[in-house]
């Protein structure tokens, strides 16, 4: 459902940018998602969809310290989360009449798993600081792309 | 339930802990270590030809090669991602890009279980089996 924290999502998920090339938009995009170490799962270029995801760590110290008393008072093992697979999909589109700006919009999920191979986490990532991080980073991409370096 | 014993337990979450490390969820959400430039030039090699076609298929078949299966592969924005499981599981996507009027550029970028490969020889040993199946030198980007 839309509610009021819909709209604020998608500010702090999309930004804009002055160019009539999606492709090369799309292009930044997937090496961006390369940069911070995604495969690419999925993508459809006519649509401006990519997918990636990503298998890391998901232990946390806190966490773990807590499993230790935890296991120290009563001797029974409390599960950890022990790892997470991480997505981000990416989406643009181009906006306006004539078509001259690209919106870009960017979204992040996580499913973490267990010690015993459960699922304890399934959320969407919302910290903007995410997406102020990541934005920065498509900017230096598109940099890069612009100037032929890489 | 002799697995869930107290010192099974203790050696667990010490074993754990040791792996573990304490990145937040957005240093390993966006791998906020490392540099992107640098990255970008372990993982990029320049060729000098311009079709994009060949340089996929030699990509794929590269890639088979060296005991991957394709997991997906897209012309248009040029990649290939593909996973080798052989008691391990590496995952890998490879992008192709114009470069100039005379080149394409060819990305890697790979994970190993549940850490991303960051260390220059696979990508050495990727980009020489590449060269071989292209017929063509594979050029360091700086």
């Amino acid at each position: 459902m839309l509610d009021s924290e819909s709209l604020k999502q998608r500010q702090m998920q999309t930004r804009v940018f002055q160019t009539d090339d999606e492709a090369k938009v799309l292009a930044a995009c997937a090496a961006l998602l390369q940069d911070t170490g995604f495969n690419i799962d999925e993508s459809e270029t006519k649509l401006g969809v990519i997918v990636g995801s990503k298998d890391r760590s998901a232990v946390s110290a806190g966490q773990v310290v807590a499993s230790i008393f935890v296991a120290l008072l009563t001797g029974a093992a409390m599960p950890v989360d022990k790892n997470q697979k991480m997505r981000a999909c990416v989406v643009s589109k181009p906006i306006g009449e004539e078509k001259k700006t690209i919106a870009v919009r960017v979204t992040f999920q996580r499913i973490v798993w267990d010690t015993q191979g459960k699922i304890t986490k399934r959320e969407c990532l919302t910290d903007p600081k995410i997406y102020q991080e990541f934005f920065e980073k498509l900017s230096k991409s598109l940099f890069l792309e612009a100037n032929e370096v890489f | 339930m002799k697995y869930f014993s107290f010192k099974n337990c203790v050696m667990v979450v010490f074993v754990l802990s040791l792996i573990a490390g304490c990145a937040t969820t957005q240093q390993q959400l966006l791998d906020s270590e490392s540099s992107q430039l640098r990255l970008r030039s372990i993982q990029t090699r320049a060729f000098d030809t311009t079709d994009k076609e060949k340089t996929l298929r030699a990509v794929i078949a590269t890639l088979q090669d060296l005991g991957f299966l394709i997991d997906k592969a897209d012309a248009t924005l040029g990649m290939v991602t593909a996973t080798k499981l052989d008691r391990y599981a590496l995952r890998m996507t490879v992008t192709v890009r114009p470069r100039g009027e005379t080149q394409l550029l060819v990305r890697a970028n790979a994970q190993y279980e549940l850490t991303p490969v960051d260390d220059p020889e696979p990508y050495q040993h990727f980009f020489s089996a590449l060269q071989k199946a292209m017929f063509l030198a594979a050029h360091e980007v700086d």
